[in-house]
């Protein structure tokens, strides 16, 4: 059978939508479920239809229709060359880089598959994430100061802020230090 | 130690069914995904990267410091391997079927207790898995993490201030973990409870498969629960929260098996005994068949119907009994029909009363 969409591709996944009593049958071929997987994805059967096939539905944020060539402002990665239409359809990055590359549209797609979620909350490498502890680092010193001085324990608090001073100091000079 | 002596094993550090809860679940198992910085992931990378990956690893793990859980490990390419002794590996759970299968260049690295290994080259770089017994997803997460250290000192992992840790597909990234615990369910399975049970558990992000069968349809009762999500949340709660649900669905399988025991006794004790019978006494057993039985014995055991028989021969048999491992202990190739007598002699040894 011929996917009914694009009368090209053998139709590899069938489905039926029910509206309002109403019977409608779906032949389509990998590449046009894609884009209907969104909405249908509740009434999905298809045996070859492999898990990142359904993810690229999922992610189908974008407008189907191409936009004007000149005005149409393709988003690639510098790095591996991945585009973010590429990466929709494949439903995996090519480098790590890909995440800078499509961050901002990043947002939305990764709220959709982690339940809401966008920001990482876990664990930090010691260290390539030798910045990023430093500054939690400093966070939770800040804390602890504003609580000293509340309780009027100075000394200590004079502690605490010299402890900060030389992290921070750290942090601007490249801030690779190693802390645990 | 070589990859031999784990093919022919048949123990592994999870089959002694020693560990908390073990009466129903059988194994707690962590997995970590990691990335290196520099080099483009599988789905693009070049023969020539690939093996850049390989060599960085390898260079780490032939130089250990002294206590590092990576001592005495040793990588194995997966081009090195015959198509069974990949399978032997995919059925003790060490390797993935996609790196078995799918990973031209794949490797992969096995402790010498089976309780951690890593997989190279697979959807990612780097992927990281500990396996312990019974219900302790927070130990196994610890020792995954002391892997995860040591190899991080070393190599320049993908990591990225708000998404964390960069893996090749967005349903893994920020903590890279799936957390998983494989339990036997044949009380909600026979009071019909498991398909009630599905959709809640779906809503709250958490995964159900049968393990042995396809989809949800599970062979042998045995179930897969890990998490969805994998970003936003810390490690600890992610493993805590999984970990809460799972107590919740081991009570509801107590509970379940008790109400069997009250209303269906001897019906119950009927389809166990002759579960061992067929164990005991069938001179040709498909997996289906076996896995089936293993399980009405196993729960026998629990309920207190049978006591000569050890809870951890289940745990063996359940590994022992799949196809790939079957061929592995006679040495060569065998047509399924050839399998299935096997089978029915390994299963008569083991279980001699
Ligand atoms: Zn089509
Ligand atoms: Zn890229």
């Amino acid at each position: 059978m011929i996917c009914q969409e694009c009368g090209i591709r053998k139709a590899t996944v069938h489905f039926t939508k029910i509206i309002n009593g109403e019977k409608t049958e779906y032949h389509l071929c990998e590449v046009c479920a894609q884009g209907k997987s969104d909405t249908f994805i509740n009434t999905f059967h298809s045996p070859n239809l492999s898990l990142n096939n359904l993810l690229a539905g999922f992610f189908n944020v974008e407008p189907k229709y191409p936009e004007p060539f000149e005005t149409r402002q393709m988003t690639r990665c510098a790095n591996c060359g991945m585009t973010f239409e590429q990466f929709l359809e494949v439903g995996k990055f090519g480098c790590a880089h890909c995440y800078d590359a499509f961050h901002e549209k990043l947002t939305p797609v990764l709220k959709r598959i982690q339940g809401g979620n966008w920001k990482h909350n876990g664990k930090i490498p010691r260290r390539t994430g030798g910045a990023l502890q430093l500054r939690k680092k400093i966070d939770i010193l800040k804390e602890t100061l504003q609580n000293l001085v509340a309780k009027e324990e100075f000394e200590k608090a004079a502690e605490v802020r010299d402890e900060i001073r030389m992290y921070e100091k750290i942090l601007q000079e490249g801030g690779d230090a190693d802390v645990h | 130690m070589s990859i031999d002596e784990f093919l022919n094993r048949s123990g592994c550090s999870w089959i002694n069914a020693d560990g908390p809860q073990s009466d129903i679940v059988l194994t707690s198992r962590i997995r970590l995904a990691r990335n290196l910085k520099d080099h483009l992931y599988p789905i693009l990378f070049s023969d020539e990267e690939a093996q850049a990956v390989l060599t960085k690893v390898e260079q780490v793990v032939a130089n250990p410091s002294p206590g590092s859980p990576l001592q005495g490990m040793e990588m194995v390419r997966m081009s090195a391997l015959e198509p069974l002794q990949k399978q032997v590996l995919v059925e003790k759970h060490l390797i993935s079927p996609n790196l078995a299968e799918e990973s031209p260049h794949g490797a992969c690295l096995i402790s010498e207790n089976e309780e951690i290994s890593i997989m190279i080259n697979e959807e990612d770089h780097i992927r990281i898995q500990c396996i312990t017994s019974g219900l302790q997803l927070e130990k196994a997460l610890e020792k995954a993490f002391l892997v995860d250290d040591e190899l991080e000192k070393h190599l320049d992992y993908a990591f990225h201030e708000v998404r964390g840790y960069l893996t090749s597909c967005p349903t893994n990234v920020g903590t890279g973990l799936r957390a998983s615990v494989m339990m036997h369910l044949p009380g909600l399975v026979m009071t019909r409870q498991m398909n009630q049970i599905l959709p809640s558990l779906n809503q709250l992000g958490i995964t159900v498969r049968g393990i042995y069968g396809e989809g949800s349809e599970a062979i042998g009762n045995i179930f897969q629960i890990s998490n969805q999500i994998t970003l936003g949340k810390s490690e600890e709660d992610i493993v805590r929260d999984l970990t809460t649900i799972v107590e919740q669905i081991i009570e509801q399988e107590r509970s379940a098996r008790e109400q069997i025991k009250k209303t269906a006794g001897v019906q119950l004790e009927d389809r166990i005994f002759r579960s061992l019978g067929v164990l005991l006494h069938s001179r040709i057993i498909e997996s289906k068949e076996a896995a089936q039985c293993i399980s009405d014995v196993r729960l026998g055991i629990d309920l207190g119907f049978i006591s000569e028989i050890s809870p951890a021969i289940l745990n063996e048999l359940l590994i022992l009994t799949q196809p790939g491992i079957i061929q592995q202990h006679a040495g060569k190739t065998l047509s399924p029909f050839e399998r299935d007598v096997r089978r029915a002699t390994l299963i008569r040894e083991r279980i001699r009363m």
